[in-house]
């Protein structure tokens, strides 16, 4: 049990137009564990990152979440079909993503932006989700800020009361969009922190960024993709010390 | 100035001004849903409703609306369509400004970044959740100016139906400078409503934009 794949991609294929930009992808992530894709811009890092979530709607392949596929039934011949909104919804109610504008609504305040998820997707009553998003904002360090709306913050304080946000609804696997990349260099650390908690307390994560040392210390697995595919993946130790593909090799010296 | 002439016509000039408003908000709460109406119409992923949709914008928006009230007035008889003239303008001036209230919202929504509506449907919002929580909350803000504007421009246009002898203030206004021979008393007269008037909707439409854009202006 321990080894079956938390969520996992089957030769997953998406095409915008006539450009291909996953040209099957396999990947498996296990219960617990901390997987993080690296690889130049246009790699299509982020459009695999958003087909786990059916953000993106793969057009070749299988997204398992738990077993189950997302984004499609099929019918008799086999022919994929769409799911129904509230299907797909469902298929995904463990699985939240972090995102580089971080996407905070900015009409909320911090505390509303947490617990409305709760009231309306969760049913929770008012008096719970404020409690549970208190519990959160806590532990990302944002209580103090409950009342404040997002305009008022920096940038890094968004986004981790976007990851207490997602927190909130109790997700079994964590998906991060270059979390930092939209980030002052000074306010990267107190993200990665939080990221780091989480990781340490056993969440699933599956992370793209370009912080080649925080991925180093965090991942049990590094993902390098190279024009829309997996060109090597392995442990930290072994991906970053001793690269075999040349297009690694390549796009690891650009970072010393 | 004769200002005695108003101790005999403020009656017909007030009823005037009563019409103009029962008008003018008929026609811009028709315009407001049937906006709506369009707008939802016009996101219809399908190339048929999308040319209705346009060709309804570009009829509406492409011909003045003395030509469409007229058109309604003495075209609607011939298809077997009767209605009173105040029927006509509050229809004419709903049509004619559904289209403009239309792209308006359609503008509202498209600024909105897509991100925010992403979160939304990561968390598990239904679609009708992220419009009524997410969407429409921020969008009212931004729309409300165009919105004013756009209400303000109908208002005064409303002054055209005097010509289908609608019994508005325009035409109250006209008689009375007719009857007495003095114009510019009248007119000064109807130039002061309809500035009123526009006032009132003016600072109405920044209340509602300030309350809805609190969120904004909090640093």
């Amino acid at each position: 049990m321990i080894d079956k794949a938390i969520l996992e991609l089957v030769d997953i294929k998406k095409r915008f137009g006539d450009n291909e930009v996953l040209k099957g992808i396999n990947l498996k992530v296990k219960q617990g564990e901390v997987v993080s894709i690296i690889g130049g811009s246009g790699s299509g890092k982020s459009t695999m990152l958003r087909c786990m979530n059916f953000l993106e709607e793969y057009d070749e392949g299988e997204v398992c979440v738990q077993g189950r596929m997302i984004g499609y039934g099929a019918d008799a011949k086999g022919n994929y079909i769409k799911a129904p909104y509230k299907c797909i919804q469902n298929d995904l109610k463990d699985v939240c993503m972090v995102f580089q504008q971080f996407n905070l609504w900015p009409h909320m305040t911090v505390l509303e932006n947490v617990t409305t998820p709760l009231k309306l997707v969760k049913k929770t009553s008012k008096i719970e989700a404020e409690k549970k998003a208190l519990e959160v904002l806590k532990k990302v360090g944002m209580e103090h800020k409950a009342d404040s709306f997002p305009s008022q913050l920096s940038g890094g304080q968004q986004q981790r009361v976007a990851i207490a946000r997602g927190l909130a609804t109790d997700p079994k696997i964590m998906l991060f969009d270059e979390p930092t990349s939209a980030l002052d260099p000074e306010l990267v650390g107190e993200v990665l922190r939080v990221m780091q908690s989480l990781a340490s307390e056993g969440m699933t994560m599956v992370i793209v960024t370009h912080e080649m040392n925080f991925a180093a210390q965090v991942s049990d697995n590094i993902v390098f993709l190279a024009s829309g595919l997996i060109e090597e993946q392995g442990h930290p130790d072994l991906l970053f010390k001793n690269p075999k593909s040349e297009k690694l090799k390549t796009f690891l010296a650009s970072w010393h | 100035m004769e200002l005695s002439i108003f101790i005999e016509y403020w009656p017909l000039l007030l009823s005037g001004l009563i019409f103009t408003l029962k008008v003018c908000s008929s026609s811009l709460i028709m315009g407001l849903l049937l906006g709506i109406f369009l707008y939802l119409f016009s996101t219809i992923k399908n190339r048929l409703t999308f040319m209705i949709y346009r060709a309804y914008l570009t009829i509406f928006r492409g011909t003045p609306l003395l030509v469409q009230v007229y058109l309604i007035f003495y075209g609607g008889p011939l298809l077997g369509i009767t209605l009173s003239a105040a029927e006509v303008g509050i229809l004419g001036m709903g049509l004619y400004v559904a289209a403009y209230f239309s792209e308006i919202y359609r503008s509202g929504f498209n600024s909105l970044p897509k991100g925010q509506i992403e979160a939304a449907q990561n968390l598990g919002f239904s679609k009708r959740q992220i419009l009524t929580h997410i969407q429409l909350p921020q969008i009212l803000g931004l729309i409300v100016p165009s919105l004013t504007n756009q209400s303000i421009i109908l208002i005064k246009e409303s002054a055209i139906l005097s010509i289908i002898s609608v019994p508005e203030i325009t035409y109250a206004a006209v008689k009375m400078a007719s009857e007495t021979y003095s114009v510019v008393e009248p007119y000064i007269f109807l130039a002061g409503a309809y500035w009123v008037i526009n006032f009132v909707v003016s600072r109405f439409g920044n209340w509602v934009e300030l309350k809805s854009t609190h969120y904004l202006a909090t640093n």
